[in-house]
């Protein structure tokens, strides 16, 4: 890199340089937003069943192919489009969890956690399979409008709105059915000693099945969310974001619903301000380090909280 | 302990002597001449693969219906690397050690080509590839010559000199951004020459940014690029990624002209970014459906019948890949890899569609360029540079 680092805004004013970082809020707040929606889904399976589930990322890429299909041939628009991938996807889950997962219940963490990666294999080459490898380009749902702040310095696109509004309305859907609903008390009650939940009558294998419903509902969305955004979809897309998602979950302390929230935004704000203010390069380099040092300083996560390991 | 290594070496020896027995069974009968088709069939740059096998079967097909090459048929053993370097190499072992192949033909792209190189030069077949356009294709670090590989098609620097000049002289541009691939030999070779003439003209590069191959968000980098106020981004890199980045700058309001090379050229690069993105978009590229030679005429319409559509840039080197060699063959006198090579190195004046042919001492060719400008998606042909 040849550039004077220093002299790079020698002339740009105070304002400028303001509207620049509120673009780039914008666009850390609307990755911020997948990542959040996607370490939700690792974080409920993980509190409830002590499962990585690593074919989430998958379901995800499963959720945009829905929506594809759905607004491609059946001519469908955005809001039907996400909940018709939010059925289907948490109907996968499900079925996952029934044929993969289940019958594993009782056998080594280590077990689940390679039943995880091949069922997420599994499910990517299959799709590859039936969809072929190349990308698709997602039809235009949205409009392209765009709103312009601050004298047209800031655009805040139209698809922008919907991710951060589609994101926070299904967070507080979710905050709701987990504190207030019955079975969000069964959820927190297997989470927290299934043994003894089991006694008190929770039917254990439907609240597990309902949380993989949710967790991969929510995949779904986000799988809907990117492919309006960024327009491409292809059978492999899984995997990078799947990966940041899990590292998101971690960040914020896996098995806690509003770390991985916490989790998700602040990865996406450490991308964007990374490429933005200082090397893009960098960019993943950076995010890695700090789940490191995360986990070094605090290894439960920013909002976890230390348990003792129960004898 | 004992008896259970007994048993894997019993299975290790069966094994080998089935795929010993393998190699026997399909080993060339000399009625035909087989040739190895190692390409991106699918995954990330798949139509670049594919326009190159398209152009290579419509030759194939011209040729063995006007009576083969020295008397013989040529046979294609089309394989797909899935666009991934590991899974090149393996083809290109498995096309020059069981497949006993006189050439092999790709791959597509400067990285999954090198993956190729050393199954080809360790069984001594030669490798030809119409479109890797990285420096050291041919040549390794300290300048030697891979002895067996060949390349159809310009250089890296070379497409960065002509895009540094077009910029200067054609465009008028003073301030570029650079947002290079920094995952390929490819964008790193362009954008090395392109910064190295543009500064030697006077240019001034306010900004290098990079991104990975399969990243979707470029938009905080694109934010940055903006803030700087450039007069043109130089972008090199292939269509996915270069789709959704001119889509995304468009987005944000970034309307300078964009430049790149020929990984712009493919059909998708409009429908990624949406066709009223792509404007205002330069790239070098091999070949011009413009040009209005006998070769080029002829070779579109054919290219029409068969396969319903306009021909691109890489269907085009597809296309002279298979003739290059066929003529190769001609001189070699025999479908043998040593004499073919011997012939392709004194390949002179070959008249392809895209541009007259000479090898040079560097297994390079000596050809010319031409400037595409994208127009609502289109490829609208600007200028043709001739060969310094």
């Amino acid at each position: 890199m040849s550039i004077d680092k220093f002299n790079r805004h020698p002339t740009i004013e105070g304002d400028v340089i303001m509207a620049q970082f509120l673009q780039q809020l914008i666009n850390g707040i609307s990755l911020g937003s997948i990542y959040a929606l996607l370490a939700l889904g690792y974080t409920m399976v993980y509190g409830i069943i002590k499962l990585i589930n690593f074919a989430h990322g998958d379901i995800y890429m499963v959720g945009a192919y829905i929506g594809y299909a759905v607004t491609k041939y059946l001519g469908l628009g955005f809001m039907p489009a996400l909940l018709i991938s939010m059925a289907a996807c948490g109907v996968l889950g499900i079925l996952i969890e029934k044929l993969a997962y289940k019958p594993l219940r009782n056998s080594s963490r280590i077990s689940t956690l390679i039943t995880a990666i091949a069922v997420s294999l599994f499910i990517e080459y299959t799709m590859m399979f039936f969809v072929k490898p190349d990308s698709r380009t997602f039809p235009k749902v949205l409009s392209n409008n765009k709103v312009d702040l601050l004298g047209g310095e800031v655009l805040l696109d139209i698809k922008n709105i919907y991710i951060i509004l589609v994101t926070i309305v299904l967070m507080i859907l979710l905050q709701y059915i987990v504190n207030k609903t019955k079975i969000g008390k069964a959820m927190r009650a297997v989470a927290l000693d299934k043994d003894a939940a089991q006694l008190m009558g929770v039917d254990i294998d439907k609240t597990i099945s309902f949380t993989f419903l949710i967790g991969s509902a929510l995949a779904g969305a986000a799988g809907v969310l990117v492919g309006v955004y960024y327009n491409t979809i292809n059978p492999l897309m899984g995997t990078t974001p799947g990966l940041k998602a899990f590292i998101s979950a971690v960040l914020g302390g896996i098995g806690i619903i509003p770390g991985a929230v916490f989790g998700g935004f602040f990865l996406g704000m450490v991308e964007t301000l990374v490429s933005a203010y200082g090397n893009s390069i960098f960019k993943d380099a950076v995010a890695f380090s700090i789940l490191i040092i995360v986990l070094l300083v605090k290894p439960d996560g920013l909002l976890g909280k230390a348990v003792k390991e129960k004898v | 302990m004992n008896k259970k290594m007994y048993v894997i070496f019993l299975l290790v020896l069966g094994l080998c002597l089935i795929v010993g027995c393998a190699t026997n069974t399909s080993s060339n009968n000399g009625e035909t001449i087989r040739v190895g088709l190692n390409y991106e069939l699918s995954g990330s740059v798949a139509t670049y693969g594919q326009g190159l096998t398209e152009g290579i079967e419509l030759a194939v097909e011209e040729i063995n219906n006007s009576g083969g090459v020295l008397g013989k048929q040529l046979e294609l053993i089309k394989l797909d690397n899935k666009s991934e370097d590991t899974e090149s190499a393996n083809i290109a072992t498995r096309l020059a050690t069981r497949d006993n192949v006189v050439a092999i033909l790709g791959a597509a792209t400067s990285g999954n080509t090198k993956a190729a190189i050393p199954a080809a030069m360790a069984n001594k077949i030669p490798i030809i590839s119409g479109s890797a356009t990285a420096d050291d294709i041919t040549m390794d670090s300290d300048g030697n010559i891979r002895e067996y590989v060949f390349k159809t098609c310009f250089s890296d620097s070379y497409q960065g000199i002509v895009m540094a000049e077009f910029a200067t002289n054609d465009l008028g541009i003073k301030k570029v951004a650079i947002l290079a691939d920094s995952t390929s030999d490819y964008a790193k070779g362009l954008s090395k020459s392109f910064k190295e003439t543009f500064e030697k003209y006077g240019g001034k590069i306010l900004i290098e940014e990079a991104y990975k191959s399969k990243d979707t968000d470029f938009k905080a980098v694109l934010t940055s690029i903006k803030s700087v106020n450039p007069d043109a981004i130089f972008i090199p890199g292939y269509y996915e990624e270069v789709g959704l980045i001119v889509r995304q700058a468009r987005e944000l309001g970034l309307d300078v002209p964009i430049l790149g090379g020929d990984g712009y050229e493919s059909p998708k690069f409009a429908e990624i970014s949406g066709k009223e993105a792509a404007n205002n978009v330069f790239y070098s590229n091999h070949y011009s459906p413009m040009d209005d030679s006998e070769e080029v005429v002829g070779f579109r319409e054919r290219f029409k019948k068969k396969y319903n559509k306009e021909p691109n840039g890489f269907n085009a080197l597809g296309y002279d890949l298979a003739y290059l060699l066929k003529d190769a063959l001609e001189r070699a006198e025999e479908a043998n890899p040593e004499k073919l090579k011997k012939a392709l190195e004194s390949t002179k004046d070959f008249k392809g569609v895209t541009g007259t042919i000479t090898i040079d001492e560097n297994h390079n060719p000596i050809k010319s360029t031409t400037i595409i400008e994208l127009k609502d998606g289109v490829p609208v042909f600007l200028k043709k540079l001739d060969p310094k």
